[in-house]
């Protein structure tokens, strides 16, 4: 069976301590720039936050993983090389990477630095991800939210790393790592400046009969009825018209909010190390609820005990939740 | 949108006359006060903020008789009641029921979920809001508790009370 | 205007689903008219399609070679299903013609031996391109994204390495991918149960904004933007930026026009760049022009700048 452990989100210090405070095995987290793919406005670490949120860790044993997941633009690297040199003094557990020549520079530089393979790399096939493993020395991969649970066993018996995958937050729909609908409404771009659908460009109009249009750099990407729940404007979760759908339709996919809960003993069956949560963006109140819950899941099934599935599931009450491609291929 | 321009939500008490005027009189020197100490106790909060230090917040709790203007700048922090007919021009604007941002300020409550089923609602500069929501999030434990702490026992009577008192009209309005 | 001949014009792979005949008129006049020196063939975008013309693709081959074109076969972009796998790994065995990877399974796949890197493999900078030099990369298409201060720094490096650069001049940008297929769920199907839906959109199946602004493009797995990159203003100081190759993407418009304003400003026959734009917008009626991602802004914006050159 595998180890499951819990990678929690930590959007700042006070997060991090949350995390760890209710159970989590690992925290990811990211410095204050383009440097990792959350890269929003009063979110992230100082340097000496980070250090001072790693002693904060190892002295509870839990481990801290340094997301480096952009993509420098040439002319830049050397930030991303930087943020690498100042997590390996800090004594971070392991990078996560997505670009080539990071990950080349990290595993040069600072060889006995543990290498996770970012969902930004979109490493989905067997081969993709052998070809980090042996290019790079990767030890895990986390896996796009985009493959069912018998094709993740497949892949777990054909390459030599080990295999995490989110099980709940957000969910993205475009293959990560390959996306620039920011860039292309706003002008920052998800690859290279760790920004989407930035909030200095969203706005929010209500409208006399009670409705809300959701609307980035001027382009309203949906409009919700006084009663309907509203979602943050991502471009992938907007409502747009086509030809033969002139109301107004989710041409990508409705906000939701993946929730793989139901699914861990498979998961951990088809030989899942590690289990992510989703959402360094979000609050401690989040953070809190959702990692304890998932705390005692993983406990539950590892003691053979039956799992308390309905407390996960509240989690995302009076949102809609999914289990994405993960369940089943029809979600393709 | 611009602030000033929308409707108002459905439940909402008048904040404006002379009610409310008299009601900031009594709450503002609690205000100022507990504003300082919190600003004093938790400076990293300041640097979150970033270029937002000198934005406008407009924190509207609808059930209460006024709003709360919020200037986090730290060398000229403003924090103070006022009358809604007499609210300044805000750079942001956060409007919900009064125990939902007390719950917020204190990340009880997920501000994304809150927002998402319409119970607060965002105008103005949604980068502010994000960064102020972010900065508060950063400050571990009760910032409500730490400031009922500061007026002793009656203070964090009142404390119980309003959330018993809000929370009991939350219920009865939603049910 | 200087005449710039070393630089190559090249057709990027058909991004949309064409029909096996459309395939065949289209590349028989792009290789009897169309001034270009390379063209990319091969499916990018959806591996269901790659068996309505994979059986031309020989012949298609031989016609372009025939007409004096280099063909370079692109691979899938997105590689997890068996037969993307398999498709993949068999596009990297051969030995001719030349190959353009877009998804690292190909790489694994090449090992060592020559071939061209694709816009979706993320090449974004001379760290990423000098490891895939050093893996036997020959030429190095740059994400659309990329803006040209970056761009420049790109193709220095690349072109130290003896690489060929290459940048998307014309065309819809690819702006996503995704593992679902956004043809078939706007006909209320599935990708397995798609029934090719997508070929009755040759040029992008066109979503607007509920307030009516046109926005993006659907392309089966792939988003397209709305508007068509135009980088002829820019063309000048890419070139003088080191790039070697400019892309041309087909779009439902006479490429072979649009190949001809580009080889006529390459050869010094413009007599400006707006005679140029002039003649692409003539031949592009109804859809906008943008080069927002070269000036570091947003993608759809159309920046007026005077080429400097």
């Amino acid at each position: 069976m595998s180890l499951a452990e819990l990678i929690c989100p930590a959007g700042t210090p006070a997060a991090l301590r949350t995390a760890v405070d209710a159970g989590a095995d690992a925290v990811y987290c990211g410095f204050q720039d383009a440097t990792n793919a959350r890269n929003f406005p009063g979110l992230n670490f100082t340097p000496d936050e980070l250090a001072e949120a790693v002693a904060y860790a190892h002295a509870r044993a839990t481990k801290v993983l340094l997301a480096l997941n952009t993509y420098p633009p040439a002319g830049k690297v050397d930030l991303w090389r930087h943020a690498a040199d100042t997590g390996a003094r800090l004594g971070v557990d392991a990078f996560i990477v997505a670009d080539m020549g990071v990950a080349d520079y990290i595993a040069r530089t600072h060889p006995q630095m543990r290498l996770h393979l970012s969902v930004q790399a979109a490493a989905s096939s067997p081969e993709a991800i052998r070809y980090y493993c042996e290019s790079f020395g990767v030890k895990r991969v986390v896996l796009p939210r985009i493959l069912t649970i018998p094709e993740i066993r497949q892949i777990r018996g054909e390459i030599p790393c080990e295999i995490e995958t989110f099980i709940f937050g957000n969910h993205g729909l475009m293959v990560e790592g390959r996306c620039s609908l920011t860039n292309y409404l706003t002008g920052q771009s998800t690859n290279m400046d760790g920004v989407c659908s930035p909030a200095e460009q969203v706005d929010y109009a209500r409208h006399a009969d009670g409705s809300m249009s959701s609307r980035l750099a001027g382009f309203t990407i949906d409009c919700f009825g006084p009663e309907e729940k509203a979602g943050y404007p991502t471009i992938c979760k907007g409502r747009y018209t086509a030809p033969h759908r002139p109301e107004g339709y989710y041409a990508f996919e409705e906000p939701v909010s993946l929730n793989l809960s139901r699914l861990l003993p498979e998961l951990i069956e088809a030989g899942v190390h590690a289990f992510k949560i989703e959402g360094r963006q979000r609050s401690k109140s989040y953070v809190r609820g959702v990692v304890r819950a998932f705390r005692q899941a993983v406990d539950d099934i590892r003691a053979g005990r039956e799992a308390n599935i309905a407390d996960l599931v509240a989690l995302t009450e009076g949102q809609k939740q999914t289990q994405g491609a993960f369940e089943t291929k029809k979600w393709r | 949108m611009t602030p000033g321009t929308d409707t108002a939500p459905p439940i909402r008490v008048p904040g404006s006359g002379v009610i409310a005027r008299l009601a900031c009189g009594v709450v503002q020197p609690l205000l100022s006060r507990t504003v300082r100490r919190i600003a004093a106790r938790h400076p990293q909060l300041f640097a979150r903020l970033g270029p937002h230090q000198r934005t406008d917040f407009l924190i509207d709790p609808v059930d209460l008789p006024f709003a709360l203007h919020l200037r986090p700048d730290p060398a000229a922090l403003i924090f103070r009641a006022v009358p809604r007919d007499a609210a300044p021009r805000a750079g942001a604007v956060i409007r919900g029921r009064f125990l939902l941002l007390l719950e917020l300020m204190d990340s009880e409550e997920d501000g994304d979920a809150a927002f998402f089923s319409r119970d607060l609602e965002v105008s103005g500069d949604t980068e502010a809001v994000v960064r102020l929501r972010n900065a508060l999030d950063d400050v571990d434990g009760s910032i409500a508790e730490e400031a009922a702490a500061m007026f002793g026992v009656p203070g964090r009577a009142v404390l119980a009370r309003l959330r018993r008192a809000y929370s009991h009209d939350y219920e009865r309005k939603t049910a | 205007m200087a005449v710039i001949t070393m630089t190559k014009l090249t057709l990027g792979p058909i991004a949309c689903h064409w029909s096996a005949e459309t395939r065949r008129d289209f590349y028989a006049r792009i290789a009897d008219e169309a001034p270009v020196d390379e063209v990319y063939l091969g499916e990018v975008i959806c591996s269901k399609r790659a068996p309505f013309h994979e059986p031309d693709l020989p012949q298609t081959i031989a016609r372009l070679e025939r007409a004096g074109k280099r063909v370079i076969v692109s691979t899938l972009a997105e590689v997890m299903l068996r037969r993307e796998r398999k498709a993949t790994a068999d596009l990297a065995a051969m030995d001719a013609p030349e190959i353009e990877i877009n998804n690292a399974a190909g790489l694994y796949a090449r090992g060592s031996r020559p071939h061209r890197i694709g816009p979706f493999m993320n090449a974004y900078n001379e760290a990423t391109i000098a490891w895939m030099a050093g893996q036997g990369a020959t030429h190095i298409c740059l994400p659309a994204e990329l803006p040209g201060e970056a761009i420049a720094i790109a193709a220095a490096a690349a072109r130290d390495l003896g690489l060929g650069v290459e940048v998307q001049v014309f065309g819809r940008a690819s702006l996503a991918v995704s593992a679902r297929c956004y043809h078939a769920r706007a006909h209320g199907r599935t990708k397995d149960n798609c029934q090719f839906v997508c070929e009755s959109d040759p040029d992008g199946m066109p979503l607007r904004t509920r307030d009516d602004a046109p926005i993006l493009r659907v392309n089966g797995i792939q988003t397209q933007s709305e508007s068509y990159v135009d980088l002829l203003p820019e063309t000048p100081r890419l070139v003088a930026d080191g790039v070697t190759h400019l892309r041309l993407m087909p779009q439902v418009v006479d490429m072979v026009a649009v190949a001809e304003v580009f080889r006529d400003l390459l050869e010094g026959r413009l007599s400006s760049v707006t005679e140029g734009d002039a003649r692409l917008a003539a031949l592009c009626e109804g859809t906008e022009f943008s080069n927002g991602f070269y000036h570091g802004t947003a993608g759809y914006r159309r920046i007026a700048r005077a080429a400097t050159a």
